[in-house]
């Protein structure tokens, strides 16, 4: 459809909106919703089980069938997803093993992905925003000449069946619905601890379907040398945590922000901060939240002096409950804070740590 | 060694305005600068130069008056900027963009040399996407490594280079041959000043401006808002939530009494949340 004949037509929302459906006879025949498993080191990364859950209902309003894709090695850790995925909503397994894919590299993942997708022809194909998830997603795409839609955070199913893909722009200032409406899959990744995680039942079954991928490892231009695994002291479990406390600016110093890693150890949760701090040297990136650093999801997070901007809001609204600490009363962040108080997060926040020390070694005695 | 940098011109506040029909975002009177994370690569790319020898290749993509970031960029110390500007990319989503900028790296290749690394951004600030590299990659039918921490080493005999890539849990190191398209995380590394001979150097430099038909590209349709199979319906604010902070009073009260009121204020809200703490204290 050209542009000129939409823009006669007076649509509601102007000429992009006016775009309609126009699938083609090829692209009609592509149904059934996919989720990637991604599977590293014998683990899947939780965000999979989470876009199970919304590949589910996308799948369930559709009247079609939910997929989970696992790419790997053969071996147990293969088989255990496949059970896993069935555990948490697919109806069908798709396992890819072979010896070159152990390890994450893109060309071979890509190549054994997008045969997939030429081979069985799903509608939806969701993936992970993570640093594995966005590099195949993008070669994938590009790959199948079809479109994508990059950290999503609402997915939906509208009247004529395609997927309405919701996600923030320009730093969260504003939100875009987007479309894939003539060709096929639909695909969009969503970051971790942006969908909420679905419920597990044992025992649920599903189809396997083993597919021996056509590789040589001889073709294979990148090698794996060697993989590092973060520190333990280092690696923060920040997204998933269910216990966060963070530190903006408003702290004043890097050594004010031991007030924060002190009250995060003491309730055995996580400590994290806005992005100025890791701009000033403070705190390392990967305990960023908002926009450009991490989602979290929970179940209470504290922000002490940290203003609310919008980059940072988008990151911690998913939290059950938000207690902000801010000397102006007027700061954005009591605007989506559940409770907050007016006042010198140097001086409060040493006085939350002992009423919580206090308490819980006091639970400790009397057990 | 020939590096071409891709980098994008964007708006620098959040002053954001929706044009009412296409539903794109209006530049006009926006103040703009150099995606910041382009700048990481920018930055990496004129070490790799300094190092080993060679040039590098600044492009972007945008309206012409993206002229403005290239400058800026041969003022940091690029040897070359090519602008791409046609009104038929206008409304390019990532595949439309990453096609136009794969058919100018190709013309560039044909013009003065072929690359041997081409460095993104990890993503923009403004299209938020992280997917221009690796689309472009794809279609130079280039070695992809995203989340690039660090060049550790760049072997021209063998024409391969050994990068440490940032994966979930961990860091791999991985060896590629050249040519191949980094995507370079955001690191310690600052953006040099460039030197008052670079400066009157970008005084003088031309810009080269390419249309369409100038780099090369004859399938218009693969452009544009037309080359872009996502399909934006509906851009909105995000709604405010209905409720603002209860604020807790703690005027008059001794330390002390503060922390006691805040945890009871915490525990009331969340009693599944007082449970699992005590859970935790009692298994130490
Ligand atoms: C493209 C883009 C992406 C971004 N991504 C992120 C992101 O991922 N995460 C992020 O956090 N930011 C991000 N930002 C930055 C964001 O816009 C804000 O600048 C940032 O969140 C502000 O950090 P802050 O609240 O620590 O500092 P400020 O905005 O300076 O706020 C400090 C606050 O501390 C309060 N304060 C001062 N003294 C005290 C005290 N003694 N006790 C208590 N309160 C005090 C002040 O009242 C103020 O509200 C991004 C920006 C852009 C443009
Ligand atoms: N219009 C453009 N011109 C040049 N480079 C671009 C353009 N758009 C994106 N890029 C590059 O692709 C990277 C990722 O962009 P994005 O996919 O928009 O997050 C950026 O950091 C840039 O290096």
């Amino acid at each position: 459809m050209s542009n000129e004949t939409t823009a006669k037509t007076p649509a509601p929302q102007g000429g992009r909106a006016g775009m309609k459906k126009e699938l083609s006879e090829e692209f009609k025949a592509y149904k059934h919703v996919w989720v990637f498993v991604e599977l590293e080191r014998g683990q899947v990364h939780p965000v999979s089980w989470e876009l199970m859950g919304e590949g589910r209902k996308l799948a369930d309003k559709l009247g079609v069938e939910l997929a989970g894709v696992i790419i790997g090695a053969p071996g147990e850790a293969s088989k255990m997803a496949a059970a896993e995925c069935f555990a948490f909503g697919a109806d069908v397994a798709y396992v890819a093993q072979h010896e070159a894919l152990a390890e994450y590299r893109n060309d071979p993942f890509t190549r054994v992905f997008t045969d997939l997708v030429k081979t069985y022809k799903p509608e939806i194909l969701l993936l992970g925003a993570t640093t594995l998830g966005r590099d195949l997603a993008g070669s994938v795409a590009t790959t199948l000449l079809t479109g994508l839609t990059a950290d999503s955070t609402e997915l939906a199913v509208d009247a004529d069946g395609s997927l309405a893909a919701t996600r923030p722009t320009f730093g969260g200032s504003l939100l875009c619905t987007i479309y894939t409406l003539n060709y096929r899959p639909q695909m969009a990744t969503v970051r971790p601890r942006v969908m909420a995680m679905p419920e597990r039942r044992e025992g649920r079954i599903g189809r396997v379907v083993e597919v021996v991928p056509n590789l040589v490892e001889s073709d294979i231009v990148t090698k794996v040398l060697s993989f590092l695994p973060d520190r333990e002291s280092s690696k923060s479990n920040l997204a998933y945590a269910d216990i966060v406390v963070a530190g903006g600016i408003g702290l004043q110093s890097a050594e004010n922000f031991q007030l924060v890693k002190a009250l995060a150890e003491v309730l055995g949760g996580e400590y994290g901060c806005s992005r100025p701090v890791v701009q000033k040297g403070w705190v390392p990136v990967d305990r960023q939240i908002g926009q450009t650093g991490k989602t979290i999801r929970p179940k209470l997070y504290i922000a002490a002096g940290i203003s609310g901007a919008i980059q940072h809001r988008v990151g911690v609204e998913g939290a059950d409950l938000i207690l902000a600490i801010n000397t102006d009363k007027n700061a954005p962040i009591f605007d989506f804070a559940h409770v907050g108080v007016v006042g010198d997060a140097t001086r409060i926040l040493p006085t939350l740590t002992r009423a919580f020390r206090a308490r819980l070694s006091v639970n400790r005695l009397a057990s | 060694m020939h590096i071409v940098v891709c980098l994008k011109q964007v708006p620098d506040s959040a002053q954001i305005r929706v044009h009412p029909v296409t539903n794109t975002i209006m530049r006009q009177g926006v103040p703009t600068i150099i995606n910041p994370y382009d700048l990481f690569a920018l930055e990496q790319a004129l070490q790799l130069r300094d190092q080993h020898g060679g040039e590098v290749t600044v492009l972007t993509m945008g309206p012409p008056m993206a002229e403005d970031s290239l400058r800026k960029a041969l003022t940091f110390g690029a040897d070359r900027a090519v602008l791409l500007t046609d009104r038929f990319f206008a409304g390019s989503d990532t595949l439309a963009t990453s096609f136009a900028l794969a058919s100018a790296i190709q013309k560039i290749s044909e013009t003065w040399s072929a690359p041997d690394i081409v460095f993104t951004g990890k993503q923009t600030i403004d299209g938020d996407t992280a997917q221009v590299g690796p689309g472009v990659a794809r279609r130079l039918e280039l070695n992809q490594l995203t989340y690039v921490a660090r060049i550790s080493g760049i072997d021209f005999a063998e024409r391969s280079v050994t990068v440490e890539r940032r994966a979930e849990g961990g860091v791999q190191t991985l060896k590629t041959s050249l040519p191949c398209l980094v995507t370079m995380l955001e690191g310690t590394n600052t953006i040099r000043r460039g030197t008052m001979h670079d400066a009157l150097r970008a005084a003088r430099a031309t810009v080269v401006k390419w249309s369409a038909a100038e780099a090369g590209i004859k399938d218009l349709t693969k452009c544009g808002l037309k080359g872009s199979p996502t399909v934006v319906k509906r851009v909105f604010a995000p709604t405010p939530r209905s409720e603002r902070a209860q604020i807790v009073d703690l005027t008059g009260k001794s330390n002390e009494e503060m922390g006691e009121a805040l945890m009871a204020e915490i525990f009331a809200r969340s009693p599944s949340l007082e449970s699992a703490l005590e859970k935790m204290a009692a298994g130490y």
